[in-house]
């Protein structure tokens, strides 16, 4: 239980990552971070205690595993959360040479 | 190689001794990824970390002649191309089994040079900028 | 039916080999996009008319059985959304062959469009949920690329906007879908249906229907989460914010939660209240704020917020009829919408500004996205004999029909305000004095005239859909939606 709660912690603080900075690098950092909880909570949604790795070779009987599923799960979005992260990188990149800043609230050309 | 650019002797020593250490783990996870751990997308990633590594030691000008975001490009489509057109084969019904290898090796290809793509597009702009 | 798979596979291979051949040879980027398009809508034609002889069409990947393996659907309701999305993508690529010459690198965008496109699609066919958060994060993320494809300063402000709300929304429904399989230990959506008719609906359901709503919320631009839609609309370049704005909310926001909730959690009245209640405060906002916007593509944004409020009102009110209003409704706004999208590329292009107090007597120049954009405009502001008259009148009588009296009220104030802009839209740009900058503008090429012409003519022919032979196609969709949960016995029935 004290795992899924650090999983919350990690949450919030990606959350507030988000929310309350104004720098765009530290914004992408926390997407990054509610990303990685995320992913933490898909694997320890398939953990067991006492647990094996759920590979099946010869001789060996498949008892008490963790659920494959769930970290091929984890690898799929480990995969989306690098390509998201590297267009948000690309973006920050391209707006620091458009506007000379990476602060937010001075980049609002866009009203309505 | 120029020596001015890139990191100092002792790293460019070493790079020298293992990238092709790297090289062929990546190729040897690659290869073993149909019955045990591993599979195109790590070896992928570790073939892709290899070329990195070179351009971390040597600096972008090394690297730069010989590879550049087209080339890049054109890596990654036909990795995806090869892809598609074996597992197209599959749902023909062509082929049933005995292509994993084949897959494995070319979403290797995809993987590593789509990483390596990203890393390139990534320093090219930020490059430009500092001339700026 | 192992032709599914070609949905994904043709758009994909498509898209690499555009990158492949175009990487050296810079001309001619459109003809590979367009043939793949062709062979897209046919596909999709063809599933539309199996459909008539089997309920659901299934594609089992590699012939396991659902539990295990994942599997492909196309039923009444993504059969129609797929011959809506293949259609316009095409006529959108048609179009887009003329207009995106002026970029360099065109051969990008067709790359990233067709992507974008795969995307759509798996959304369409895919029946496992998490099949569905992959193919829903290809479409955002080239949608992303896609809006910044001018690298001007405000495109790439608009996409960063776009991103990190995007990026929020996948992540809450990523949660949601975790949340669910640990619940249910599976993934595919008649399993999981079937697996929470047998338990109580505790907490963690509610919980994950808020997960599931704001997160196709955001995709979808409800009205509390709609702050990217006008930026990212407005900014990319316009076949870009014709597809945004007439397919990728629909299918990444309003199909999707639609399925989720009707198919696979199971739909309560609180979800159906919260629907008609959110609807309803789109409608309202979006309405009010396009009226004062000077800029067309942003006014033609807010619509589109305006809009999806009436078909998220309409699924909320949950009656058969009102959900046939809600499936036309999504149709006849994907081809209105393109339409004035597009249509607003070229005057764009035209005169080189947005601004509606910049404009005058265009009609006389521009003769065909004159008379195209009245019809996409009417279609959308509700006026009879086009197709947004029928489907409006659809969705008011099925609220009035539900002894939703005020909602209904609202539907048709906002539907006048609807007509308001949009006259006022039309007066100030096509009719009137020629202003001083549209002397030297001339009538645009075929490529550019015939998709809008076509997607006007579906503008004022789509009403004959209700006709009670075209019908069917309409009411499969409706009947998928009403069946609810017992949908998964149809899918079960079909996999032995």
């Amino acid at each position: 239980m004290s795992l899924y709660f650090m999983c919350l912690i990690l949450f919030s603080v990606g959350l507030y990552s988000v929310v309350r900075k104004r720098n765009i690098i530290k914004i992408i950092i926390g997407i990054g971070i509610i990303e990685y909880s995320v992913n933490l909570f898909i694997i320890l949604i398939g953990y067991r205690l006492q647990g094996r790795a759920p590979i099946l070779a010869r001789d060996q009987t498949i008892e008490n595993m963790v659920d494959p599923l769930t970290q091929a799960m984890a690898l799929t979005t480990i995969v989306i959360g690098l390509s998201l992260i590297f267009i948000a990188v690309t973006l920050a990149i391209r707006i620091y040479e458009k506007y000379g800043t990476f602060d937010i609230t001075k980049i609002r050309r866009l009203r309505g | 190689m120029n020596n001015q650019a890139g990191m100092s002797l002792i790293v460019k020593t070493i790079t020298r001794l293992t990238v092709g250490l790297i090289f062929i783990y990546g190729i040897y996870i690659m290869l073993q990824g149909h019955s045990s751990p591993g599979g195109g997308f790590a070896g992928g990633v570790i073939i892709a970390l290899s070329f990195i590594h070179l351009i971390l030691a040597f600096g972008r000008k090394a690297v730069f002649q010989k590879m550049n975001e087209a080339r890049g490009l054109i890596l990654i489509s036909s990795g995806a191309l090869a892809f598609l057109l074996l597992s197209t084969l599959g749902f023909l019904g062509i082929f049933s089994k005995g292509l994993m290898p084949f897959s494995d090796a070319a979403i290797a290809l995809l993987v590593s040079s789509g990483l390596f793509a990203m890393f390139l597009v990534l320093i090219g702009l930020a490059s430009k900028e500092k001339k700026q | 039916m192992s032709l599914l798979i070609y949905f994904i596979i043709v758009p994909l291979a498509a898209a690499m080999l555009t990158a492949l051949i175009n990487v050296r040879a810079k001309d001619k980027a459109s003809i590979i996009p367009i043939v793949a398009g062709l062979i897209l809508l046919g596909l999709s034609l063809y599933c539309a008319r199996q459909l008539n002889f089997a309920q659901v069409l299934i594609y089992k990947i590699g012939g396991w059985l659902p539990p295990l393996g994942m599997s492909l659907v196309v039923d009444g309701l993504s059969g129609l959304l797929l011959v809506a999305v293949n259609l316009i993508s095409l006529l959108v690529l048609v179009y887009s062959s003329k207009y995106m010459r002026h970029y360099t690198d065109d051969w990008k965008f067709y790359s990233l469009f067709l992507i974008m496109l795969c995307g759509m699609n798996g959304v369409l066919l895919s029946s496992d949920l998490f099949n569905l958060y992959v193919f829903l994060e290809i479409a955002s993320l080239s949608g992303y690329a896609l809006v910044a494809f001018g690298v001007s300063a405000e495109d790439l402000e608009a996409s960063f906007k776009y991103m990190v709300m995007g990026a929020m929304a996948s992540i809450f429904i990523l949660l949601g879908i975790a949340m669910l399989y640990s619940y249910t230990s599976t993934l595919n959506m008649a399993e999981m249906a079937q697996a929470l008719s047998t338990r109580p609906a505790g907490f963690l359901i509610s919980f994950v229907s808020v997960l599931f709503l704001a997160g196709f919320g955001l995709k979808a631009a409800l009205v509390p989460f709609h702050a990217w839609l006008p930026d990212a609309h407005s900014s990319a370049p316009s076949p870009v914010s014709a597809v945004l704005s007439g397919l990728v909310i629909k299918t990444l926001g309003i199909y999707a939660l639609s399925r989720v909730f009707f198919n696979c959690l199971g739909i309560s009245n609180k979800v159906l209240m919260a629907l008609m209640f959110l609807g309803a405060l789109s409608m309202v906002v979006g309405a009010f704020l396009a009226l004062k916007q000077s800029d067309i593509k942003r006014m033609l944004a807010y619509s589109s917020i305006s809009q999806i409020g009436y078909i998220v009102f309409a699924l909320g009110v949950g009656t058969p009829l009102a959900i046939l209003g809600a499936l036309f409704h999504i149709l006849n706004h994907a081809a209105s919408k393109s339409a004035l999208f597009l249509n607003a590329g070229t005057i764009e292009r035209a005169i080189g500004t947005r601004d509606i107090n910049k404009m005058g007597g265009l009609n006389a120049k521009l003769p065909v996205t004159g008379y195209t954009s009245l019809m996409g405009s009417m279609s959308i502001s509700g006026i009879p004999p086009f197709a947004g008259f029928w489907s409006k009148l659809l969705i008011i009588i099925a609220a009035v029909q539900a002894g939703q009296i005020a909602y209904s009220a609202v539907a048709v104030i906002v539907s006048i305000v609807t007509l308001i802009y949009y006259l006022r839209f039309h007066t100030k740009v096509f009719l009137g004095i020629p202003a001083q900058n549209t002397a030297e503008v001339k009538e645009a090429c075929g490529a550019i005239k015939w998709p809008v012409i076509i997607l006007g003519f579906i503008c004022l022919a789509g009403g004959l859909l209700l006709i009670p032979s075209f019908r069917d196609f309409l009411n499969r969709g409706v009947d998928v939606l009403v069946s609810g949960i017992n949908y998964k016995d149809a899918i079960f029935q079909a996999v032995k």
